[in-house]
């Protein structure tokens, strides 16, 4: 099983986030006053300084916006991995979220910019918080 | 061109080693100093103005000016990444002109490479996490390298970028690196694999450290640092060397949005408002020393602050156009940049530098009669949180 680093708490502004990733639901926050996509998510909203803020669920589904496959880190936890992505996915709702592209064979290959991917949450060999990445849909 | 000429770089130096083991970040800071007073003509006893990033062991103007032994009248920590010596330079134009200081000093000292710090794969938020971003990114493994490898990524989707074109600009750095005594030096003692010039080849068959990024691409770590002297017009007319004016600035941030260009960074802001406040145009100028972290960068930031359109910076750098041997206006990183002379960490300082070498006739690769040279350092990571700071200097 994967060994992902887990989010650290207290951490007030993605806590709600983290909770539903507990409970396999990607949420966001979106402003109550300008209905502004709030994201990465913060206790306020970024374009009208509101604290008024709704969390919603996202569908899970969106688009490789950019993407690169790390051949070389020095990080605990990845460093035996070799070669994986990281990408930029814009989820349908309207808001871009760094994460994984999991599930193809070789990613520096199987990878391009535009492709549908839908969100799965990756159980870790520790920690209580799956990590959501994304699969080609 | 604006006439207004309130305050000029009156000394510079660069520390000559990128290897410096044994060496504090703090001598560094200190030593440079003194040689970049010396190379003013200054003393020790001048600086009423200390502009601080917080490297070093200092942590801050507060700090570094207890360590130095002055009381200046004006204190500045911004730290904002690599482009913080722009930013600085711009707030001591602002502190000069307004009559509170006189004598500026920004210093950078770093042993990044004496310590083995892994600045581009040693992954984002090494603290810990903990924070609002840090516990979105962490759980990813994502590098400093891949955020930029990301950028490269969409340009060359977006525009039809290659890495072909973008590899001119690890060619043209590296001639004039190999025409600079202490670039040649840093690349020997950090045991490149290669110290001679490259081609557009070499860089292709270098291996890749996060696609698309190939090795030639990235920048080096180094240890090094430097410093630069700011003063008033009636200082730098006794000065030892010419003046160099600084006589436009723009200082702005951008972030990964919702919707957000990454391709586009803090550059398209800040650039036009330096040209604005210059007077100048981007066709005007001779040295672009622009902060090559990576080829991309480059690519990003020349086209931001309006050197040719976006999406043209393939072919604006292709087959090492920009050497400064090369016919047409501009010429890029005439030091050998942070592909290839010295990449400590914060890159910015050195920009300055050989920006004010070259409009003295000092630079190991001299563009003949350089009038206007440009320097803009990006800070932090481009693509994600960063900053962009574009300065414009002139000779008389
Ligand atoms: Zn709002």
């Amino acid at each position: 099983m994967p060994k992902r680093p887990q989010p650290r708490f207290p951490e007030p502004n993605t806590e709600p986030y983290w909770n539903g990733v507990k409970e396999r639901e990607l949420r966001y926050p979106v402003c109550t006053v300008c209905d502004q996509v709030v994201f990465t998510p913060r206790m306020h909203c970024p374009a009208c300084g509101a604290r008024d803020l709704e969390w919603r669920t996202s569908s899970g589904e969106g688009t490789v916006y950019t993407f690169s496959v790390v051949r070389q880190n020095r990080m605990p936890g990845f460093i035996d991995l070799g070669a994986y992505s990281v990408a930029y996915i814009d989820l349908d709702e309207g808001f871009r979220l760094l994460s994984s592209v999991v599930g193809v064979d070789d990613p520096t290959r199987d990878i391009h910019i535009g492709q549908r991917v839908r969100v799965e949450f990756e159980e870790q060999e520790e920690g209580e918080y799956p990590i959501p990445v994304f699969r080609p849909v | 061109m604006n006439p207004e000429r309130s305050a000029s770089i009156v000394g510079i130096s660069e520390y000559p080693l990128r290897l410096a083991r044994g060496v504090s970040p703090m001598e560094i800071k200190v030593d440079c100093i003194r040689a970049a007073l010396d190379d003013a003509g200054l003393r020790w006893s001048d600086i009423d103005a200390v502009y601080d990033a917080g490297d070093g062991e200092a942590g801050g103007g507060l700090q570094l000016s207890a360590y130095l032994g002055l009381r200046p009248s004006v204190i500045d920590t911004t730290q904002v990444g690599g482009s913080s010596y722009e930013f600085q330079a711009a707030h001591a134009l602002r502190d000069i002109a307004a009559g509170k200081c006189r004598v500026a000093i920004l210093s950078y000292g770093s042993t990044a490479a004496s310590n083995r710090f892994a600045i581009g794969t040693g992954g984002l938020h090494r603290g810990g996490g903990g924070n609002w971003q840090a516990n979105m990114e962490m759980p990813y493994g994502s590098t400093l390298i891949a955020n930029y490898a990301m950028v490269k990524q969409r340009h060359m989707h977006e525009y039809g970028t290659t890495t072909e074109q973008l590899a001119g600009i690890s060619v043209s750095t590296r001639r004039h690196a190999m025409r600079n005594p202490e670039a040649v030096k840093a690349m020997t003692d950090l045991e490149f694999v290669g110290v001679n010039e490259i081609t557009a080849a070499d860089v292709l068959e270098s291996r890749i450290v996060a696609d698309p990024l190939h090795l030639l691409e990235c920048c080096m770590i180094s240890d090094g640092g430097g410093a630069v002297v700011i003063a008033s017009a009636e200082v730098a007319r006794d000065a030892r060397k010419p003046p160099v004016w600084i006589i436009g600035s723009g200082e702005a941030t951008k972030y990964c949005e919702n919707d957000g260009d990454i391709t586009t960074s803090a550059g398209a802001q800040s650039g036009p408002e330096a040209f604005g406040h210059a007077g100048v145009r981007p066709d005007e100028v001779d040295i672009a020393m622009i902060y090559d972290s990576f080829s991309i960068t480059v690519a990003v930031c020349l086209e931001d602050i309006g050197f040719c359109k976006k999406g043209e910076a393939g072919d604006f750098v292709a087959g090492g156009r920009l050497a400064f041997d090369q016919p047409g206006r501009l010429t890029l990183n005439t030091d050998g940049g942070g592909l290839s002379s010295n990449h400590p960490g914060m890159r910015g300082i050195f920009l300055l530098i050989e920006a004010t070498r070259q409009l003295r006739g000092e630079s190991t690769s001299q563009v003949p009669d350089a009038r206007i040279a440009l320097a803009h350092g990006n800070g932090g990571m481009l693509g994600s949180t960063h900053t962009g700071g574009t300065v414009i200097l002139a000779r008389d």
